[in-house]
């Protein structure tokens, strides 16, 4: 969006020193603009899914292999039928996880090494608005994924779903997305700052995460303290509530109640949000005095 | 009067280089930008000389508002670059020769849209400025190819088509025919002048390393060096400069070890520049008189070398640059450093 939403585009042009005039390209700006910019921005990852498929090797294959495992493993520990649908979800719900912290995260650093930063910066548009294209790009493309994950998973292993409030679970997910992509883009601006420290970071961090976050058994059976300094993550309260909500028995091995986790999902969002767009304008100012925006490695 | 389209005023650019952790306690300072005072009006194309290093992209960094100065201020079609960038960007756009932007999946009309949708085109409009612009430098049929499966030459033609498709005010191209070949750059600079001379209120702010690039499209060059503008004139005032020296271009035999400091110092000698050919060298004396020849003549049998050919020419921009930088771009570009 522009900071100066009531600057019009020129219309025509002033007359010049051979009395020349002629029509101005019409241009969108403010809310519009923003707008139009997030679409656009999405729309390479959306087209992409499309255009190279080896995604389907890594992000579903892959991920089917880790559901596979922990399903048999429960089975032979004769674990109850439940804990074979949660582990599907929560198999699912690793795509978005991997998608936020390997590709929505280093996405403004790759950019910068391609070229494209730069652009982004001098066209009339917001740079959150193109970080927010990225997310919705990421979000709509692993969504199929996640997709495939669940009615793949639920075939194989015969798991069933007994939704009690289908708008709360929707909700929950949505909540959980917006909350995941807010700290994806917060993410997003703190790799553009630390660059290949970052790298290491996540690397770092990625099997810690995904133990505590509980993608393959509820959140519950963690400690009180660990399952909550672990729902700063969003997924570790999104997961756990659409385990109540789907599942007849789940409430009782959930961690918080579905009200609480809401509550908390609707507080992370709104602080990755903010927190993202904050993050973004300090790193490009920063960057913009200290010259290493658009310089690959100076 | 409307305002200028760029404008600076004693602009600077100092970067802090971050040395190893021993280096630490000694910060050194590269000064990029030194005291810059230019001013482009509109309808004009201005171009930017200078070697590798010179300071041309921190210049136009800081018109595009990716770079702030360390000093000075500037203006782009008005605005202030560090307290409105907002209002700079609305009217800018920018293109580099060699750039490798856009997604390699996307095609290249869907990469010139993507683009366009940043500047808030609306996508009928688009789509009909980009077919209109692939149309003109001739890659229209190449409009759903994959920008991944372009070579360097066609890539940057697209990128070209990006820098005018939303109708900047003012337009920057770095570099804009680099790995282009001959027809191709011609084409391209016939867009340059066709899409100024549309309106007379846009502006172009070009740099290059093709003198007759710079000589043929420039309303004005200005030649930068270290950081600091040498020079900034038509391209024919800049030339007249040099009209009362002599300009002589020597082809003669390999020069034997003979130094080109040696025949720089020689009496009446003003420049020597020195590009090796097959079997022999190339040298261009830019002479305070005529009768300085002699003594070149002198040097070059002492040292045994043949003159094979010997013509005198006017004065071309390139020697302009080689009397104010101290050597030509041809030498720079075999043992200069990227900027």
């Amino acid at each position: 969006m522009s900071e100066h939403p009531g600057i019009l585009p020129r219309e025509v042009s002033p007359k010049g020193d051979e009395g020349e005039s002629r029509p101005k390209m019409v241009k969108n700006t403010g809310w519009r603009l923003f707008w139009q910019s997030v679409l656009a921005r999405s729309y390479p990852r959306i087209i992409g899914q499309q255009r190279d498929i080896s995604w389907m090797f890594f992000e579903v294959i892959m991920p089917m292999g880790a559901v596979i495992g922990y399903v048999l493993v429960y089975k032979a520990l004769q674990a109850p039928q439940e804990y074979i649908g949660f582990v599907v979800i929560g198999g699912a719900m690793t795509a978005f996880w991997m998608n936020v912290l390997w590709s929505m995260s280093t996405q403004l650093y790759w950019e910068k090494e391609q070229g494209n930063l730069s652009l982004y910066i001098i066209a009339p548009n917001s740079m959150t608005s193109i970080l927010l294209g990225m997310a919705l790009g990421g979000m709509v493309a692993t969504i199929l994924r996640a997709a495939v994950i669940i009615l793949l998973g639920s075939w194989m292993f015969g798991v069933q779903y007994v939704v009690v409030s289908p708008f709360e679970l929707f909700a929950v997910f949505c909540l959980s997305m917006v909350a995941l992509y807010g700290m994806g883009m917060m993410f997003a601006s703190a790799f553009l700052l630390f660059g290949r420290e970052a790298w290491a970071l996540s690397d770092m961090v990625q099997e810690p995460v995904n133990l505590v976050t509980g993608f393959y058994f509820p959140v519950k059976s963690l400690p009180f303290w660990v399952a909550a300094i672990a729902s700063a993550i969003p997924l570790t309260l999104g997961l756990d509530a659409m385990r109540q909500l789907a599942f007849p028995s789940g409430f009782k091995m959930g961690f918080l109640s579905t009200k609480v986790e809401i509550l908390i999902l609707v507080g992370l969002s709104v602080f990755f949000l903010v927190g993202a767009k904050w993050l973004l304008g300090y790193t490009e100012k920063l960057a913009i005095r200290e010259g290493r925006l658009t310089e690959a490695r100076r | 009067m409307p305002p200028f389209a760029i404008e600076t005023e004693e602009l600077g650019r100092i970067y802090k280089i971050r040395g190893t952790k021993k280096e630490k306690a000694i910060r050194k300072e590269l000064v990029a930008l030194a005291d810059v005072n230019l001013k482009v009006e509109q309808g004009e194309l201005f171009g930017l000389l200078g070697p590798n290093g010179a300071g041309k992209t921190t210049l136009i960094k800081i018109l595009t508002t990716l770079l702030s100065p360390s000093s000075g201020r500037a203006r782009v079609a008005g605005h202030d670059v560090i307290e409105a960038p907002e209002l700079v960007r609305l009217c800018i756009n920018m293109v580099s020769g060699g750039e490798s932007s856009g997604y390699g999946l996307l095609t290249v009309r869907e990469n010139l849209w993507m683009f366009s949708q940043f500047y808030g085109v609306p996508s009928k409009e688009a789509y009909r400025r980009i077919d209109e612009l692939l149309k003109r430098v001739g890659i229209f049929d190449r409009r759903h190819t994959k920008s991944s499966d372009l070579s360097t030459g066609l890539r940057q033609k697209m990128n070209i088509v990006r820098g005018f498709m939303t109708d900047p005010q003012v337009l920057f191209l770095d570099e804009p025919t680099l790995g282009l070949d001959v027809g191709a750059s011609r084409e391209v600079r016939g867009l340059i002048r066709e899409w100024l001379d549309e309106d007379k209120c846009r502006s172009l702010l070009l740099t290059t390393h093709y003198m007759v690039e710079a000589d043929e499209l420039c309303d004005r060059v200005a030649i930068i060096n270290q950081g600091r503008v040498l020079a900034c004139d038509t391209p024919s005032v800049l030339k007249q400069r040099l009209q009362k020296d002599a300009i002589f271009e020597i082809d003669t035999s390999p020069l034997n070890g003979l130094p080109v400091s040696k025949l720089e110092s020689l009496p009446g000698v003003q420049k020597v520049s020195c590009q090796a050919t097959d079997g022999g060298a190339t040298l261009n004396f830019i002479l305070k008189e005529e009768a300085a020849l002699a003594a070149v003549f002198n040097s070059l049998s002492a040292a045994n070398v043949k003159i094979m050919k010997l013509s005198k020419h006017e004065p071309t921009l390139e020697d302009v640059f080689v009397t104010l930088v101290g050597h030509s771009i041809a030498d720079e570009d075999k043992g200069g450093e990227s900027e």
